[in-house]
């Protein structure tokens, strides 16, 4: 064998050779294309179905994102919950703590992947817009930043379940407390949990509640309005996920 | 220069004193027998010295660069086997080994992978799938890729465990071959593993080093090696 280098790898190498691992790791088995398919099916699903988006006669896409909090919060715990379950469950946790790579670095690594992973899921249902399009009239600007809201909002829902993956070995239990935590972020601000919250608090109280839930901040992208706060909360959430995954790995 | 380093190393886990003040030292072209009854500390040492671990207090250093203040610049030095070799299951072994020659930041990774496999005789599973693997194989994978980088270090933990007398000899035979231009330790319950392979014998019980000569002194201690051993870690 040649003699070595044993260069320190530099970290953005590291990142993307994690990335690439981590997101052909999502396409190596079946599950991938059910989850792709499942999530199509249910976002034109709701849209058609139970938004009645065909009959309001309008050409927007409000009825189709307005279910996007509940379909993230389902898939992107079901998505996320391999993130770190799988390296404990495989013994590769071990492998990752001790090449030249930082936790942090691989935390990264496996977030953008699986995030990707959700864009490639959201890229899948364009064709929606396209019918949208082809029907009537719409605002294209308004569209596409509909599909940011949602690009983000999985993000922040992906966050939540890096932490639960971080928690476990088993990806059962990942994926089931991710989506407990992701439903309890739709449901602030959610009408029924509202009124609920309203006969118990002030009105302020239940304002900044909602503030805090998902639906109120993706609710300006499906308007077309590019909003710094709900950007900042999407990111927030997102990074603070993979900040404190990154802490439980570290102090495992 | 000693390429691994072992300072006053402790470590609990709550109120179990895993590891009680171990040192050591191991140069190049040395290769440690590290032995040890299950449960003495072995295995936590070994996760010590890899930064799997962070100590209580003490310290670990892999050629020079110490593993907790700069864990890149030592783990690029050392090639770490874990017990039972996990590897990515769904990837070929081929995909794995370049994952790690990239995430290594290995310059010409696909040469390195293609001589890795040659060394390692892994050339005729380099398409299969990890999972499907023998354990042979599969032992194999786990040496390659904590050799891909020709690390300067080298810590093995039961790299031949389960593994048939053939199997041993070759994981053994390759081992040699790399050994002189190394620092290696191999922890083993086989002590006819020390007569053939290693250097030097460091015997590990209840977190503390009972023992740390060279292979011939530890030889001259008796016949029965297994009676050795039981007096040492009693």
């Amino acid at each position: 064998m040649s003699p070595s280098t044993q260069a320190k790898p530099r970290a953005l190498t590291a990142i993307w050779a994690v990335l690439r691992r981590e997101f052909s790791g999502y396409f190596r088995t079946p599950l991938a294309y059910v989850f792709l398919a499942v999530f199509n099916a249910f976002a034109i699903s709701l849209a058609f179905f139970v938004g009645n988006l065909y009959e309001a006669n309008v050409a927007n896409l409000d009825r189709f994102f307005l279910y996007h909090p509940w379909l993230w919060a389902f898939l992107a715990p079901a998505a996320g919950a391999r993130l770190w379950a799988e390296e404990r469950k495989q013994g590769t946790i071990e492998l990752i703590l001790t090449w030249p790579i930082t936790v942090w670095q691989t935390a990264l690594g496996k977030f953008l992947a699986a995030w990707l992973f959700l864009a490639c899921a959201l890229a899948i249902t364009t064709p929606i817009a396209f019918t949208v399009g082809f029907l009537g009239s719409p605002d294209v600007g308004v569209m596409v930043s509909g599909y940011v809201g949602s690009l983000l909002c999985a993000g922040a829902c992906l966050g939540v379940a890096a932490i639960a993956s971080a928690l476990t070995r088993s990806q059962v239990i990942a994926f089931v407390t991710g989506f407990l935590a992701c439903f309890a972020l739709v449901m602030m601000g959610y009408g029924i949990f509202d009124e609920f919250l309203a006969g118990a608090f002030s009105p302020r109280i239940v304002e900044e509640v909602r503030r805090l839930g998902l639906w109120r901040n993706l609710e300006p992208f499906t308007l077309g309005v590019l909003d710094f706060r709900p950007i900042v909360y999407f990111l927030s959430v997102a990074f603070a996920g993979l900040g404190i995954s990154t802490i439980i790995i570290e102090r495992r | 220069m000693a390429l691994i380093e072992a300072k006053n190393l402790r470590k609990s886990y709550g109120p179990i004193h895993a590891v009680r003040g171990v040192s050591f030292s191991v140069n190049r072209g040395e290769v440690i027998g590290f032995l040890g009854p299950n449960g003495a500390g072995k295995s936590t040492t070994m996760k010590l010295l890899t930064g799997h671990l962070q100590p209580d207090s003490g310290s670990a250093s892999i050629a020079d660069f110490d593993v907790v203040q700069n864990p890149i610049e030592a783990k690029s030095q050392l090639g770490y086997s874990p017990e039972g070799a996990p590897a990515y299951g769904e990837m070929t072994v081929r995909e794995f080994l370049s994952f790690v020659a990239q995430l290594r930041g290995l310059k010409n990774s696909a040469t390195r992978v293609d001589e890795t496999l040659t060394l390692c005789r892994l050339t005729e599973v380099a398409s299969q799938i990890i999972d499907t693997l023998s354990k042979g194989y599969r032992m194999r994978l786990g040496f390659a890729q904590a050799v891909i980088h020709d690390p300067s270090v080298l810590i093995l933990d039961e790299p031949t465990d389960g593994l048939d007398p053939n199997q041993k000899f070759e994981v053994r035979r390759i081992l040699k071959e790399m050994a002189a231009r190394k620092a290696v330790i191999v922890s083993t319950h086989i002590l006819e593993e020390i007569e053939e392979l290693c250097t030097r014998i460091i015997i590990i019980a209840r977190g503390e080093v009972r023992c740390d000569e060279p292979k011939e002194v530890f030889l001259q201690r008796g016949q029965d090696l297994n009676k050795v051993f039981r007096e040492l870690t009693a």
